[in-house]
C-alpha cells in the first residue's frame, strides 16, 4: 500500500442508481438448493470448496422464498413440471433462471413421452449452460453471464425504446 | 448356458402334469410356462413346497408381443433363499389383459404389479392398491405398449409428439 497510501483526497463517486442496484443484485445471487438429476452433482461440486461458488457471493438457499436464482439442474419430467413452476412462482422478484445441461435446455436425448422438451416451456430461462453435464467451470461461466445480463438491466431508468419513443 | 434341467422341475411337472409346460433352459435359469387360470395355484405351490420354497420374487414384468397372439405376457423371476435356485415363470394372455394378483403370495409383487399396470395396462385382479406408480394419475395411455408412440402425444410440454389418432 506504500505507493497509494494517503495519496488521494476524500473521494466522491458518481454513478447511476441502476448501477448500484444491479451491482448489489448481481453480487448476492442466491440459487435454490434444487437438483433434479445428475447435473445436480456438478452443481453441488461447483458450490463446494474446490470450485467455490461462494466467492461470487452465491450461497445456496434451501427455500425458494429466500433465493433469486433457480438452477434447473437435470431432466425435467412432465410429472415434475408443475413443481418446477411452483418453485419459480414462490421465488420473490427479481428472479432469474439458469437451465443447466442438455436435458434442461431441450430434453436432450430424452425425446420421449415422459420428458419436458425444454424448461423454457415451463419457466422463462435467462441463461442456457450446455453440456452433459456441464463442467463446474461452465456453470460458473453461465453465472458470470447472468451477472453481466443483470448489469445491463434497467431498474429505475426507462427502457431504451421507451425513452426513444417519448423524445 | 446350461441345458441341464434342474431336479425340482420334475417335482413341479409331477404335481401339475400338463397344466404347466416346460419352457426350456434360459441363459440363466429354467423356464416354465403356465396358463393364467393355473397361475395362483402354481405360485402357492412353488412357495409352500419345502423342496422348492421359492420365497423371493426377484422380478415381475409385463411384455407386449403385438402383433402376436396372445398379445401380453407377465414374467416372474423367482429365487429360493434356502435352496439358492432360480426359476422363471411365463404367463401369456390376450386382450383384455387380466391376470390374478400374486401380491398376497409375495408382498413385493404389490409395486411390481402396479408398474406392469402403469406401463402395460395389465389389470391384476385382487390387487390391494392397483393404481399408477410412475406416471401421474391423469396420464392417458400405457406408454410401454407397442402401439404407444415412443415420443408420446403432443401436449404443452412436448410440441414434437404425435397428435392423438395420428398413425
Amino acid at each position: 500500500m506504500g505507493v497509494l497510501e494517503n495519496q488521494f483526497p476524500d473521494n466522491v463517486f458518481f454513478s447511476t442508481t441502476d448501477t448500484i442496484i444491479n451491482w448489489s443484485r448481481k453480487s448476492s445471487l442466491w440459487p435454490e438448493t434444487f437438483g433434479i438429476a445428475c447435473c445436480a452433482i456438478e452443481m453441488i461440486s461447483t458450490g463446494c470448496s474446490r470450485y467455490d461458488l461462494d466467492r461470487f457471493g452465491m450461497v445456496f438457499r434451501p427455500s425458494p422464498r429466500q433465493s433469486d436464482v433457480m438452477i434447473i439442474a437435470g431432466t425435467v419430467v412432465k410429472k415434475f413440471a408443475p413443481i418446477v413452476r411452483r418453485l419459480y412462482d414462490q421465488m420473490p422478484e427479481p428472479r432469474w433462471v439458469v437451465a443447466m445441461g442438455t436435458c434442461a435446455i431441450s430434453g436432450g436425448v430424452y425425446n420421449t413421452y415422459a420428458v419436458v422438451q425444454g424448461s423454457e416451456l415451463i419457466v422463462p430461462v435467462d441463461v442456457f449452460v450446455p453440456g452433459c453435464p456441464p463442467r463446474p467451470e461452465a456453470l460458473m461461466h453461465g453465472m458470470v453471464l447472468l451477472q453481466e445480463k443483470i448489469m445491463r438491466t434497467h431498474v429505475l431508468r426507462k427502457e431504451p425504446e421507451q425513452a426513444a419513443s417519448e423524445s | 448356458m446350461t441345458d441341464r434341467r434342474p431336479a425340482f422341475c420334475d417335482r413341479i411337472m409331477d404335481h401339475f402334469g400338463d397344466r404347466v409346460s416346460d419352457g426350456g433352459a434360459g441363459i440363466d435359469m429354467h423356464n416354465i410356462e403356465v396358463a393364467p387360470e393355473n397361475l395362483k395355484e402354481l405360485c402357492r405351490f412353488l412357495l409352500q413346497a419345502p423342496e422348492l420354497s421359492f420365497d423371493f420374487l426377484s422380478d415381475l414384468c409385463g411384455v407386449d408381443f403385438l402383433p402376436d397372439n396372445p398379445r401380453f405376457a407377465v414374467v416372474y423371476h423367482l429365487y429360493s433363499t434356502t435352496h439358492q435356485h432360480r426359476l422363471r415363470l411365463k404367463c401369456r394372455f390376450d386382450d383384455p389383459p387380466r391376470l390374478p394378483t400374486v401380491a398376497d403370495i409375495w408382498t413385493t409383487a404389490n409395486w411390481h404389479e402396479r408398474e406392469a399396470f402403469d406401463m402395460y395396462g395389465i389389470v391384476f385382479e385382487g390387487h390391494p392398491n392397483l393404481k399408477r406408480i410412475y406416471m401421474w394419475d391423469e396420464f392417458d395411455g400405457y406408454p410401454m405398449r407397442k402401439d404407444f408412440p415412443v415420443r408420446g402425444y403432443k401436449d404443452e410440454y412436448n410440441p414434437f409428439g404425435k397428435e392423438r389418432g395420428e398413425q
